[in-house]
């Protein structure tokens, strides 16, 4: 059974949700996580475990580069590209 | 010959009549004999840690233990009216440690065959076989090093960590700030190769390359100028977490190659990998050097792969690579890399490092 797609709205949205959760801090879709400090690199690790059971992707070699994961805006765009459910863009 | 047996990790103690004569219940002035209490002193010397699973009431045995001196050897002792093999899984449990290297020591038959059935790796002792125990191999590790001999200290360390995090609301990167950590690199002398050897053997799923080097092939690096091996401890306020990892280095004239990097699994919490990770990169940088890093995936070793990710390692190629023969033949090893750049020191604990730059006198 398939749920509704997902969107880049609606992870983004989810994303911002999870870090200000987890860093106690208002975490916006384009501040970058890393350059302000508020995550350790420990946190990064939960991450992108947290990304891969949410979403059901497998964050592997090249992609788990620390630019895909600086920004929920970014992340949401990683997500996309890497899920089977994702409304693709036209690229 | 047969197989040397595996060393015992931890050893679970009756009470009434096996630690102490007597019971109890009957009589508050159980006595402890020396022999029995030079048995204990001896396996705590050799790293061996020891608990307890009682059938008695908790807070009387616990005073009487108090009373003779001998609580403070005891970790997560089970006191209590349960099942001796439900405390003794509760204490591999909570210590981390596989059934088979549990002993069970009881004077009582049914309570060994109770254990057995329920638990058949747990090895059962009588009370016969006390104060024999130390001369057993398998309480008998060949090498005991300063973090075997401390190592029931660090455990309590760790309770108190435990404690300390969980009563802790803060972002993770406070509360490691309020540890006040000290992280100290060095460049490895012999006494330290025989630590480095148990930090590799112990702590596998944290081998990035996850190739073992033996005493003898490190100890040979040593001597090599071109060489550098690397321990690393770890202290916090409540105490010392003991060797937590371990480097081998070979230097090229444009890139410096990671053969091995090793970090305890106790320490991942602390992000001690990425610590280190981001030191290397800074002196290799001072350097004007790349870094090139042996890597072969596995099912346990991703928290690594992450590290080295987001640290900026990648598998793109570059001149630097064609010098290096990977120490290790086989396809399934990735070599990461590096360019490297100038990188600020950690900012949830204090680096106390040499200076790879200079090379070391011997
Ligand atoms: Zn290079």
């Amino acid at each position: 059974m398939k749920t509704s797609p997902l969107t880049a709205e609606a992870i983004e949205s989810a994303m911002t949700a999870y870090l200000t959760e987890r860093t106690k801090t208002e975490v916006k879709p384009d501040d970058d996580i890393f350059a302000s400090g508020l995550v350790s690199s420990m946190f990064a690790m939960e991450l992108v475990v947290h990304l891969e059971s949410t979403y059901d992707i497998a964050i592997i070699g090249p992609e788990l580069k620390i630019d895909n994961f600086r920004t929920a805006k970014v992340m949401a765009a990683l997500v996309l590209r890497l899920s089977e459910d994702g409304v693709a863009s036209d690229a | 010959m047969s197989e040397k047996p595996p060393l015992v990790k931890c050893l679970v103690w009756d009470l009434d009549n096996t630690l102490w004569q007597g019971t109890l219940l009957e009589d508050s002035e159980v006595r402890l004999s020396e022999e029995v209490r030079a048995v204990i002193v001896e396996l705590d010397s050799r790293g061996i840690l020891q608990s307890v699973a009682s059938k008695n009431d908790h807070d009387l045995a616990w005073k009487r233990l108090e009373e003779l001196g001998v609580a403070e050897y005891f970790l997560v002792p089970q006191i209590g009216w349960g099942r001796k093999s439900d405390s003794v899984i509760a204490i591999a449990k909570e210590l981390q440690f596989a059934l088979s290297t549990i002993a069970f020591v009881d004077d009582t038959p049914a309570e060994r065959a109770e254990v057995t059935y329920h638990a058949p790796e747990v090895r059962c002792y009588t009370h016969e076989d006390v104060l024999s125990l130390v001369d057993r191999p398998e309480f008998s590790p060949a090498v005991v090093t300063a973090d075997a001999r401390r190592r029931r200290e660090m455990y309590q360390a760790n309770a108190l960590r435990t404690v300390a995090k969980d009563s802790f609301n803060g972002p993770d990167e406070e509360f490691l700030r309020s540890l006040d950590l000290v992280m100290a690199i060095k460049r490895a002398d012999e006494d330290d190769l025989s630590r480095v050897e148990e930090l590799t053997l112990r702590t596998s799923q944290m081998n990035a390359t996850g190739v073992h080097y033996p005493d003898q092939v490190l100890r040979g690096l040593l001597a090599d100028p071109g060489h550098e091996v690397l321990t690393v401890t770890l202290t916090d306020k409540f105490g010392p977490h003991g060797a937590v990892g371990v480097l081998l280095l070979e230097r090229h004239p444009d890139v410096w190659h990671l053969k091995l990097l090793a970090t305890s699994c106790r320490v991942v919490t602390y992000g001690a990998g990425t610590v280190l990770l981001n030191w290397l990169v800074d002196q290799a940088a001072q350097a004007g050097v790349h870094l090139a890093a042996d890597f072969r995936p596995t099912d346990r070793n991703r928290m690594m792969e992450i590290a080295y990710r987001f640290a900026g390692f990648t598998q793109d190629p570059c001149d630097c690579l064609s010098g290096i023969k990977s120490f290790i033949d086989g396809g399934d090893i990735q070599c990461l890399h590096l360019v490297t750049a100038r990188r600020e020191g950690p900012a949830t604990m204090r680096l106390v490092s040499p200076d790879l730059t200079v090379a070391a006198s011997i």
